[in-house]
C-alpha cells in the first residue's frame, strides 16, 4: 500500500513537471504571435516614413517589453509549479 | 528597355543617437532600476527573510540582463536592415526565455534558491520598471527616444 502510496506521489511530481513545461510553453505562444505584429507594424511603418524610425523603434521596443511580459508569467507559473 | 531592378531596402536613415532609442531607454530603465533595488531588496529581507533577499537580488539582475541582451540585440539589427529588425525580435525573444529557464534551473539547485520572491520579483520588476519608463518616452520626432530633461512643462504639453 505505501509503495503504491509512493508510486502515486511519483506520477503526480512528474505531471506536474510535464504541466508546468506544457504550461510555458503555451504561455510563450501569444506573446511570440504579438511580438510578430509589433514588429511587423513597425516595419510597415518604418518603410513608409523612414524619417520616423527613431520614433516607431521606441514604441516598438515598449511594446516588445509589454508582451513579453505576458511570457514571463506563463515563465513564473512553471518556477512556481516546479520549485515551489 | 532598361531592365532595373528596384532597390526596395529600406535603410534606417539617421545615425544619430535619437536612431537608436533602445539604448537610452534602456539605460534610463536600468538607472531607474537600481535606484530603486536597495529598497525592494529590504522589503524582500523583510517578508521573506536571507533566502528571499538572494532570490529578489537573482531575479532583479536576470530582468535587468533581459532588457540589456533585448536592447543590445535590437539595436545591433537596427543598424543592418529591418529585415535584421524582425529577426532580432523574434529570436531574441525565443533565446531570451530560453536562456532565463536556463539560468532558473542553475539557479535552482542552489541552497538558497526561494521561488516565490524570484517569482513576484521578476513579474514586479519587469512590469514595474516598463510603466515607470512609459511615462517619460517621448513619441515625438524632435526628440524619438526619450523626453529631454531640460523639457519644460509647458514644451511637454505643445509636444504632446
Amino acid at each position: 500500500m505505501i509503495d503504491l502510496l509512493a508510486q502515486a506521489d511519483n506520477a503526480l511530481d512528474g505531471l506536474k513537471a510535464v504541466g508546468a513545461g506544457l504550461g510555458y510553453g503555451l504561455a510563450a505562444i501569444g506573446p511570440g504571435v504579438g511580438i510578430g505584429l509589433v514588429v511587423g507594424n513597425a516595419i510597415t511603418a518604418m518603410a513608409r516614413q523612414p524619417e520616423s524610425a527613431g520614433m516607431v523603434r521606441t514604441t516598438m521596443f515598449l511594446g516588445i517589453a509589454f508582451t513579453e511580459a505576458l511570457a514571463l508569467i506563463g515563465f513564473v507559473v512553471f518556477i512556481l509549479l516546479n520549485f515551489a | 528597355m532598361k531592365n532595373k531592378v528596384q532597390d526596395r531596402s529600406v535603410e534606417v536613415p539617421n545615425r544619430d543617437p535619437h536612431s537608436e532609442p533602445e539604448k537610452n531607454i534602456v539605460s534610463d530603465m536600468l538607472s531607474r532600476g537600481l535606484k530603486i533595488t536597495p529598497l525592494w531588496l529590504l522589503l524582500s529581507l523583510a517578508i521573506w527573510g536571507v533566502d528571499g533577499v538572494a532570490s529578489s537580488a537573482i531575479g532583479l539582475g536576470l530582468i535587468f540582463a533581459n532588457f540589456l541582451a533585448a536592447a543590445a540585440f535590437l539595436t545591433w539589427a537596427g543598424r543592418i536592415s529591418v529585415a535584421a529588425l524582425m529577426f532580432a525580435a523574434l529570436g531574441g525573444f525565443v533565446l531570451r526565455l530560453a536562456l532565463l529557464t536556463i539560468a532558473v534551473i542553475g539557479f535552482s539547485k542552489i541552497t538558497f534558491f526561494a521561488p516565490v520572491p524570484l517569482a513576484i520579483t521578476i513579474i514586479v520588476s519587469h512590469l514595474g520598471l516598463l510603466v515607470w519608463e512609459t511615462r517619460y518616452v517621448s513619441l515625438s520626432l524632435a526628440y524619438p527616444g526619450l523626453g529631454p530633461s531640460h523639457m519644460t512643462q509647458k514644451n511637454r504639453k505643445e509636444i504632446k
